[in-house]
C-alpha cells in the first residue's frame, strides 16, 4: 500500500513537471512575441511585455489594418492568454504642400517641341521654367497651342512677342 | 489678388464639378489643376479664361484642367481636321506607326506618360498620341 502511493505521489510529480515544463514561462513568450512582431515590417517598431500569458504591445502603427495585425499574430503564439494592445495609429501624412508642380528644363523642352510641332510658324524656347513663345499664330490657332503649352506645366508662359494675325 | 482677377473661372471649375481642384498661387502666377469631367466643360473653361485675359497674354495664369478618361475607355480624336499620328514612342521625334482619322474614336490603353497616351485603334494599330488632342467619350 505504501508503495502504490509513493509511486502515486512520483507519478503526479512527473505529470506536474512535464505540465509546468509545458506551459512556456512570460520570458519566453516575449522572445517568441518579439521575433513575431520583427517578421512583419509594419510592426517592427514595438515593443512588448507579458506578464502570466497576458502581453502587452505597445508602439505606433502606420494604420489600422497593421494595428489589428497586432491582435491576429500574437494570439496565436502557444501561451499567450491574452493581448492587450495598446498600439496607437500614427498620424496620417501630412496634406501635400500647396506648391504648384513645374516640369524641369529638360523634360519641359522636349514638351514644349511636341506641343509647337503641328504650329510651325511658332517659335519656342524654354530658360528656368518659363516658355518664351515667338513667331506668328493665327489666332484661331492660338487657344489650340496655349492649352498644349500650359499642360506641360512650365513656371509661367511669356508670349508677348508672339505676333497673332 | 490673382485669385480675384480669376475668380469667375475658379468659381465656373467648381460649379461644372471639375475634381481636385488645385488653385495655387506663387511667384505672381496662378496655376490651376484639376480633372474636367468632359471636354466640354475644359471648353468652357477656356473660354473663361479668354474673356479675363484675351489672348491668353498676361503669362499670370497656368490651367491645366484635362478631361478625365480611364484606361480601357474610348477617346475621340478631336485635332481641328487632320489625321492623328499614332508614333511608335512618346515623342514629336518618334517615328509614326499609324492614324487616327479626326473624330475617329479610338481606345486608350495607357495614360502612363502625362503628354502622350498609349491608345490602339479599331485596326489594331497601336502607338502614343498626344493626349491634347483626345478627349473622353461620354
Amino acid at each position: 500500500m505504501k508503495k502504490m502511493l509513493a509511486i502515486l505521489v512520483i507519478a503526479s510529480l512527473a505529470l506536474c513537471v512535464i505540465s509546468c515544463k509545458s506551459k512556456p514561462k512570460d520570458e519566453d513568450i516575449r522572445k517568441e512575441v518579439m521575433a513575431a512582431l520583427s517578421s512583419n515590417s509594419a510592426l517592427s517598431g514595438l515593443s512588448a511585455e507579458v506578464k502570466e500569458g497576458v502581453v502587452t504591445v505597445s508602439g505606433e502603427v502606420a494604420d489600422e489594418s497593421a494595428r489589428s495585425a497586432v491582435d491576429a499574430q500574437l494570439s496565436e503564439i502557444k501561451g499567450v492568454k491574452q493581448v492587450v494592445n495598446n498600439t496607437t495609429v500614427a498620424a496620417p501624412p501630412a496634406p501635400p504642400t500647396n506648391v504648384p508642380e513645374i516640369t524641369a528644363d529638360d523634360a519641359l523642352t522636349t514638351a514644349v517641341r511636341d506641343a509647337i510641332k503641328d504650329h510651325p510658324t511658332v517659335k519656342a524656347e524654354v530658360k528656368e521654367g518659363v516658355i518664351i513663345v515667338t513667331g506668328e499664330i493665327k489666332r484661331a490657332e492660338l487657344r489650340t497651342l496655349m492649352e498644349k503649352l500650359q499642360a506641360t506645366k512650365p513656371k509661367s508662359i511669356d508670349s508677348k512677342g508672339l505676333v497673332k494675325k | 489678388m490673382l485669385q480675384e482677377k480669376y475668380k469667375e473661372l475658379i468659381d465656373a471649375a467648381t460649379t461644372a464639378g471639375v475634381s481636385n481642384l488645385q488653385v495655387r498661387e506663387q511667384d505672381g502666377v496662378l496655376y490651376i489643376d484639376g480633372d474636367s469631367p468632359s471636354g466640354a466643360v475644359k471648353d468652357q473653361l477656356w473660354n473663361v479664361y479668354n474673356k479675363i485675359d484675351p489672348d491668353f497674354a498676361s503669362g499670370d495664369l497656368i490651367l491645366n484642367v484635362q478631361a478625365t478618361a480611364d484606361e480601357g475607355s474610348k477617346v475621340k480624336v478631336v485635332t481641328k481636321s487632320s489625321n492623328l499620328n499614332i508614333r511608335k514612342g512618346p515623342g514629336t521625334d518618334q517615328p509614326i506607326v499609324g492614324k487616327a482619322a479626326h473624330d475617329e474614336v479610338i481606345t486608350l490603353v495607357s495614360k502612363s506618360n502625362d503628354q502622350w497616351w498609349l491608345v490602339r485603334t479599331a485596326d489594331g494599330e497601336e502607338g502614343y498620341a498626344y493626349a491634347q488632342y483626345l478627349e473622353p467619350v461620354i
